[in-house]
């Protein structure tokens, strides 16, 4: 396959980060924010994998994906026990 | 084999696009909760086992299953974990002008 399609799909899916950016950063609450960054964490992912065949280096760009895939999980994990337990409203305009 | 990993990888950054949409424009957060679960998942599968059909037999398209059986695992748990916050704080609903 040629690379061109590996690097329209890598634009693709960084057009669908930086939609995914603009509900993290106008979202109305702490919700939306938290799914917003869950949504850029997986899309990474696909971005770091896809950016590896463009350069012919899958081999080194795995175990980037696989740290992220664990960081992605935990930090949401971590924000929603968070925000379980502190509460959503408190705090300032965040809403 | 080409042709296979193409379409599925194809599908993939599809569906990842239109979750992303799905997060812009539906109107509260259960709905964008609904979009952005499923199609990241969904999305991420396809693009993953594209990505190692187009690799073929190797290490490497083993540890990209590995990391699509653990998206598979952990983002309909991460989903699950921000549901049950908006459940336990009883934020059921949002209005309309909060679009």
């Amino acid at each position: 396959m040629s690379p061109a399609f590996f690097l329209g799909a890598s634009i693709i899916v960084l057009v669908a980060v930086v939609l995914s950016l603009y509900r993290v950063i106008r979202g109305p609450s702490i919700i939306d924010r938290i799914i917003g960054v869950n949504v850029v964490g997986t899309k990474s992912i696909a971005v770091i994998l896809l950016t590896g065949q463009l350069f012919n280096r899958v081999e080194f760009f795995i175990d980037i994906a696989v740290v992220y895939a664990l960081i992605n999980f935990i930090g949401t994990l971590a924000l929603s026990r968070y925000f379980e337990r502190r509460g959503l409203y408190r705090g300032g305009g965040i809403k | 084999m080409t042709t296979v990993a193409a379409i599925l990888i194809g599908l993939g950054v599809f569906f990842l696009f239109m979750g992303a949409v799905g997060l812009v424009r539906f109107p509260d957060f259960l709905t964008r909760m609904h979009a952005a679960g499923k199609c990241d998942t969904l999305g991420s599968l396809l693009l993953l086992g594209g990505l190692a059909c187009h690799g073929g037999v190797t290490l490497s398209s083993l540890k990209i299953m590995v990391i699509a059986f653990f998206i598979l695992l952990t983002s309909p748990t991460a989903t699950h974990a921000i549901a049950r916050v908006a459940l336990k704080h009883q934020m059921t609903q949002q209005s309309e002008e909060n679009r």
